[in-house]
């Protein structure tokens, strides 16, 4: 285990081999954590849900600091017409914290560390951000592109590269969350086979470094959460209020 | 036929270089697509579930308990400051009763200090009527007593006269003229019985 930093991020099977059709959908170990971390979350928020008293306790409290925080992420970058997706974005940034959060328990896995999960995530995003545009603005939603102020003559390279930079919003969306929790993870486990191959003399700064990062690793996790539902709001604000 | 031709080999290709790089350093278990499907399928599955969850059921009760207690609070607040203002009333009322209260009272004072000084002088405007007439009355006895005063005096004086003239003369004389020298000496007018 501790030869390669990389093994934490191997996905294996739990339980038996569940096939539909020619797809393998078996339950793995990065399935235990979606599953974990979203019964948590439901758990956490049904707790602090379910009594209302005007003073509330700590269960409480934490739900409705995290809704209000979300809350008023979205009012201020997406303004009120994003009202309808509250849920969406409340879901998906609790979602992302708490699979980033449970990443930093030592011996688990952490879901968003694969490219795959957080792309999905994104793509899912990218296409109901660009449908809903297309719903609300037609294809005046396609004026994003052109934006006002422009010089004619610049005009077609300014299309070119509002068009590639709104193509490469899943990927840069999908990619941050990706790598910034793979190469965290990494790095600690990296300085974590310091302290073990340095042993007792002069494993103690590789050691204090780990908990350093520990902290910082706990703060990215965090931050990238948010991250991914503000730019998840912004992209969503672009698709509401078209004002380019 | 495109697709067979480039599309295929391209995908093998990549999937072949992913496994010689997985092979020779461990590698990215990222870009190994093996579980791609199972993760997509048990993403879509937790996260749908998730969000219907919360969408549904959870999130509109917290926005209620919310919205709930907003309002509660809001109302307390009204309620206050309701009371606030009732109180305050009431305390302005309550300086003007005092107000009135003293002024009142400062009116009952002014009013029977000046009955009392009323009375005073009322009273002592008698006494001095009272007096003055005592006075007056006195005057009149003193008056009276003076004006009688010599006609005594005549009297005694006749009377000793005569009693005196008995003894020095031991004769009997006359009253009437006694009494009309004591008279003329009354009136100053005894000049000339004495020879002056």
């Amino acid at each position: 285990m501790a030869a390669n930093p990389m093994t934490q991020f191997e996905v294996y099977r739990i339980g038996p081999e569940i096939k539909v059709g020619a797809f393998d959908i078996s339950f793995t170990n990065a399935s235990l954590f979606m599953v974990i971390s979203s019964l948590a979350i439901l758990i956490i928020f049904n707790l602090g849900s379910k009594k209302n008293s005007i003073l509330p306790n700590k269960i409480q409290l934490l739900a409705e600091l995290s809704y209000s925080f979300v809350s008023k992420m979205i009012s201020d970058t997406a303004g009120s017409k994003a009202k309808p997706y509250f849920s969406f974005i409340f879901s998906l940034f609790m979602f992302v914290l708490f699979c980033n959060m449970f990443g930093m328990i030592p011996y688990t896995f952490t879901v968003t560390s694969h490219i795959i999960v957080t792309f999905i995530l994104a793509a899912f995003i990218f296409i109901g951000v660009t449908v809903i545009g297309f719903i609300k603005h037609g294809f005046g939603y396609l004026k994003l592109f052109v934006p006002s102020g422009v010089p004619i003559v610049l005009l077609p390279l300014i299309v070119v590269i509002e068009i590639i930079s709104y193509l490469s919003r899943p990927i840069s969306l999908s990619v941050r969350l990706f790598a910034n929790m793979m190469a965290g993870h990494t790095m600690m486990k990296v300085f974590g086979g310091f302290v073990v191959s340095l042993g007792i003399v002069g494993g103690w700064l590789p050691l204090s470094f780990s908990v350093a990062l520990t902290g910082l690793e706990i703060l990215v996790a965090f931050l990238q959460a948010y991250v991914f539902a503000i730019l998840t709001c912004i992209y969503l604000n672009d698709a509401l209020n078209l004002h380019h | 036929m495109f697709k067979k031709l480039f599309l295929y080999p391209s995908i093998a290709n990549f999937f072949f270089t992913n496994k010689i790089f997985a092979a020779e350093s461990g590698g990215m278990p990222q870009l190994d697509p093996e579980f791609w499907i199972s993760q997509i399928f048990w993403l879509v599955l937790t996260f749908g579930v998730l969000y219907i969850v919360l969408s549904k059921l959870i999130l509109p009760k917290i926005s209620a308990n919310l919205e709930l207690r907003k309002s509660q609070i809001q109302e307390n607040i009204e309620a206050a400051e309701k009371q606030r203002e009732s109180s305050e009333a009431k305390l302005k009322e309550f300086d003007g009763i005092i107000l009135k209260s003293k002024i009142e009272a400062k009116n009952i004072f002014k009013d029977a200090r000046e009955k009392v000084i009323k009375n005073i002088n009322s009273k002592k405007e008698i006494l001095d009527k009272q007096i003055d007439d005592e006075i007056k009355k006195a005057e009149v006895e003193i008056d009276t007593l003076r004006q009688s005063a010599p006609e005594k005096i005549n009297k005694i004086a006749v009377v000793t006269s005569t009693e005196i003239l008995k003894k020095l003369i031991g004769a009997e004389v006359n009253n009437s003229s006694i009494s009309a020298i004591v008279d003329d000496l009354v009136k100053k007018n005894g000049d000339k019985y004495y020879g002056h």
